[in-house]
């Protein structure tokens, strides 16, 4: 898979989609503590909205349950904050994420209990690709910022249930060009942002020094799309290109896939799960062995 | 005049204190001649022997480096010191007499320094010459009837190799029934006779003398050997097809041989030879090669000594013809595949090694972080979400931290990011002209690369040394070990002790050292352990 071309960009002004990992189960094993990741991250917007005036953030909360907009630039009523301690922007993205918080906990009790153990990425990758093909394009630039905290994307932890979609999405954002970078605090990396990160031309970045994690996001994922092309961002050593297959969601290097659809399976079907091919018998193990691709 | 030329690298030193001038040092047995590597340089020397008063060299084994003095008439000497295995010298000074490693030690992975000059010395042997001895051109004096040939030992041993025949006849006869010089007489007669081409005269003369009789004749052994090696030829191989091919019905092939065409005549058959009979002999003679390697000088030991040689290969030549002829005439389909059993060769990159041995270090690590994080993570939804709210409530209340990241992180996480983008490591290597090493001053170049030569040379030995199967190779392991920390030590004492402008080329340059060594000790260490615990593990079980 070829990086996306990345389109001229003329203008530096940009629209940043900020989505933010608040699964409360993730933080709390953290050795950053969620109040200072909220503080270095209420910085990083800030500084991006002193940039550039046109420069517009929206981001999004990607909880347990659900997720939802948070904050956008275009929208804040320019409320100070009681004390005057805190800026306009910071008080209102707050308060929208408690009202947030509160919402998620409310949706557990009601007792949804197909809260997922990993982020709800790929929903919030789709909320954050409608905005941006709401917002007009023609005057700004687009980019999507991921900052997570863990993501269970290993084959041996916890299958991947949403693969598929996640996979979409990042193809989603590849046609309409928009990179994805993605900030991963965890321990090992993850494949997933690895993958949409290369897939769409995009930044990914797991901060060695989580308490310098503000320096991290105004040097790598400040700079706009214009300036990217004079700067030497960070490159990737290597991507894990594995995928998962579509019926036990492993994380497989070599399996079969379906001549129609291109749905990857770790074993011998007779029927395309996704588009319902019939696959022929299978004859003799060598013709089995030349569908195997890696 | 180049026969006997040495020609060595060496430097010239017109003083014992002199550092010397690098060049070629050429010897011959009237002069020797010096020309410097750097054609600007002076030093050039063309002595001739004549005013060479003596000569001294260091001993061999001594400390001091090769050197050789020669004083000449003029109160001044020539100082040559021969940089040929330098390198080596040095290392074994170090290792040696250091008391890393034995004599023994040291020379045993160098016996192929010393192999390829004794194959060197392998006397080639001169084999026959190609032109036909059949063809020695008698001389006449012009004025008598009187023929002459001129005989040596090589020929005569020729002569017995080419015609079997004459070599039988040589055995019986000389020296019971004739001389030797009437048998050679004789044979020359009949070999004039033959080069006449007259065959008529020929018949006559066999017809008279016996002994005569035997020369003019075809060899018979010759012709027995034919027929044997008719039978010997590929069974599959269809003689008749590519009789059609063939010139034999020719005379000579219709060569003209000595000027004169020939003309046949059938009743003579016997008392001609065809040139491609006598080609192909001579042919077949020399492709064999010399099968005696003695004295020529008395032809009665030489052609016995034929016979002995002849015999055993005779011996091998029938072996040879069955082996063939079972390959020859099997059906490829019924027979087993031919191949011999056999081990693949399985070399694998050494890079995989290390590499897995890293990525092992990293998963390990990985692990332990993560470990901790889950034993962590045991906390309820409902407190997650209480946490949560309350660090979101107490950011709102206590404004942002101040501030956001200390000016230190702030700098190593900038360091960090820029890292692999910074001017000089950007450069380097990119310019193939330039070395880094000459970049370097004269005396850290030095020391790394003979840091570098003598790590090679110790891990050559740590390596080869596993598995320990013995207590004397644990022990050099250990007195190898102890030499390669020492190393390690100056690595890191050149790296700090270098100037910051090349501190980055100079630790660029070190890592590959100390990676390779720090494979050897991971080796070295877990090898220990596993000693240890097996030892451990053992004592319970009564074996102590």
């Amino acid at each position: 898979m070829a990086p996306a071309p990345s389109k001229l960009y003329a203008d530096d002004v940009s629209l940043l989609m900020v989505l933010l990992d608040t699964n409360p189960l993730f933080w709390t094993s953290s050795y950053l503590p969620f109040s200072n990741f909220l503080s270095h991250v209420l910085s990083f917007l800030n500084s991006i909205l002193l940039l550039n005036q046109l420069n517009q953030v929206v981001v999004i909360a990607t909880g347990y349950n659900h997720c939802d907009y948070v904050f956008d630039s275009s929208l804040a009523t320019n409320q100070g904050s009681e004390n005057g301690r805190m800026p306009a922007l910071c008080y209102d993205l707050l308060q929208k994420l408690e009202e947030f918080l509160v919402k998620d906990e409310q949706l557990h009790k009601e007792g949804s209990e197909k809260g997922l153990a990993s982020s709800l990425l790929s929903g919030s990758l789709s909320m954050a690709l409608c905005c941006i093909l709401f917002y007009d394009l023609d005057i700004c630039t687009a980019s999507l910022c991921l900052i997570f905290r863990r993501f269970f994307d290993q084959g041996h932890s916890i299958h991947n249930p949403g693969y598929v979609a996640i996979m979409n999405s990042i193809f989603s954002a590849q046609r309409s060009m928009v990179p994805i970078d993605s900030c991963y605090i965890g321990s090992n990396n993850s494949a997933f942002l690895q993958q949409a990160s290369y897939i769409t031309g995009g930044v990914y970045l797991k901060p060695q020094q989580l308490d310098g994690l503000f320096q991290y996001l105004s040097t790598v994922f400040a700079t706009d799309l214009h300036s990217r092309t004079f700067l030497q961002l960070p490159k990737s050593v290597g991507v894990d290109f594995r995928a998962s297959c579509f019926c036990h969601k492993k994380t497989i290097d070599m399996g079969y896939i379906c001549s129609v659809c291109l749905s990857i399976f770790c074993k011998h079907h007779k029927k395309c799960s996704t588009c319902g091919s019939v696959f022929g018998q299978a004859q003799s193990d060598n013709e089995s062995a030349s569908n195997l691709k890696r | 005049m180049s026969t006997g030329q040495v020609t060595k690298r060496a430097k010239y030193k017109t003083s014992v204190k002199d550092p010397g001038t690098p060049g070629l040092l050429r010897m011959n047995e009237r002069k020797l001649s010096f020309s410097p590597h750097d054609p600007a340089s002076a030093t050039k020397l063309d002595v001739e022997f004549i005013h060479i008063k003596g000569h001294k060299h260091t001993k061999e084994g001594s400390n001091k480096p090769p050197w050789l003095n020669l004083p000449h008439d003029q109160g001044g000497s020539y100082i040559f010191e021969f940089e040929s295995f330098a390198d080596l010298h040095k290392l074994h000074k170090q290792f040696v007499i250091g008391g890393v490693l034995t004599e023994l030690e040291f020379w045993a992975t160098r016996k192929k320094l010393l192999d390829g000059d004794s194959n060197r010395k392998l006397k080639q042997r001169v084999g026959f010459k190609s032109t036909m001895i059949l063809d020695t051109k008698p001389m006449a004096d012009g004025r008598t009837n009187k023929v002459t040939f001129n005989l040596t030992p090589e020929i005569k041993y020729q002569i017995f190799v080419l015609k079997p025949a004459v070599h039988r006849a040589f055995l019986n006869l000389v020296p019971n029934k004739m001389t030797e010089k009437d048998f050679f007489t004789k044979y020359f007669k009949a070999e004039y006779l033959l080069s006449s081409k007259n065959a008529v005269a020929a018949a006559a003369e066999a017809a008279e003398d016996d002994e005569l009789a035997i020369f003019l004749k075809d060899d018979d052994i010759l012709a027995q050997e034919a027929r044997r090696k008719i039978r010997r030829v590929d069974p599959t191989l269809d003689m008749e097809a590519d009789q059609g091919d063939d010139y034999t019905h020719l005379p000579d092939h219709g060569i003209f041989r000595d000027g004169s065409k020939e003309i046949s005549e059938s009743q003579h058959e016997q008392y001609k030879r065809t040139l491609s009979q006598d080609l192909n002999r001579q042919g077949a003679v020399v492709l064999e090669g010399r099968t005696l390697d003695m004295d020529l000088e008395d032809p009665r030991t030489v052609a016995e000594a034929l016979v002995r040689s002849r015999q055993e290969s005779d011996g091998d030549a029938t072996q040879e013809r069955l082996e063939r002829i079972s390959r020859m005439t099997e059906i490829e389909d019924l027979q087993a595949p031919h191949d011999h059993p056999f081990a693949p060769l399985c070399i694998k990159d050494p890079r995989d090694y290390f590499d897995a041995q890293q990525a092992n270090a990293l998963k390990t690590l990985d692990d332990i972080r993560s470990k901790t994080e889950q034993t962590k993570c045991n906390l309820s939804i409902d407190e997650a979400y209480g946490s949560l709210r309350d660090s979101v409530s107490k950011i709102m209340t206590m404004g942002l931290s101040d501030p956001i990241v200390k000016p230190e992180v702030a700098l190593m996480v900038l360091n960090g990011l820029t890292q692999n983008i910074s001017g000089t490591r950007y450069q380097l290597g990119k310019n193939p002209q330039e070395s880094i090493l000459d970049g370097l001053p004269k005396t850290t170049k030095d020391e790394l690369l003979h840091h570098w030569m003598s790590i090679q040379e110790l891990l050559r030995h740590f390596w080869s040394s596993y598995p320990i199967t013995t207590t004397s190779l644990h022990t050099k392991v250990s007195r190898l070990k102890d030499a390669m920390s020492q190393i390690y030590r100056h690595l890191e004492e050149i790296k700090e002790s270098v100037q910051s402008d090349f501190r980055h080329q100079v630790s660029l340059l070190v890592r590959p050292m100390h990676q390779a060594l720090d494979a050897a000790f991971q080796h070295y260490d877990a090898d220990q352990q596993k000693r240890s615990s097996t030892r451990i593990g053992e004592s319970p079980n009564g074996y102590v």
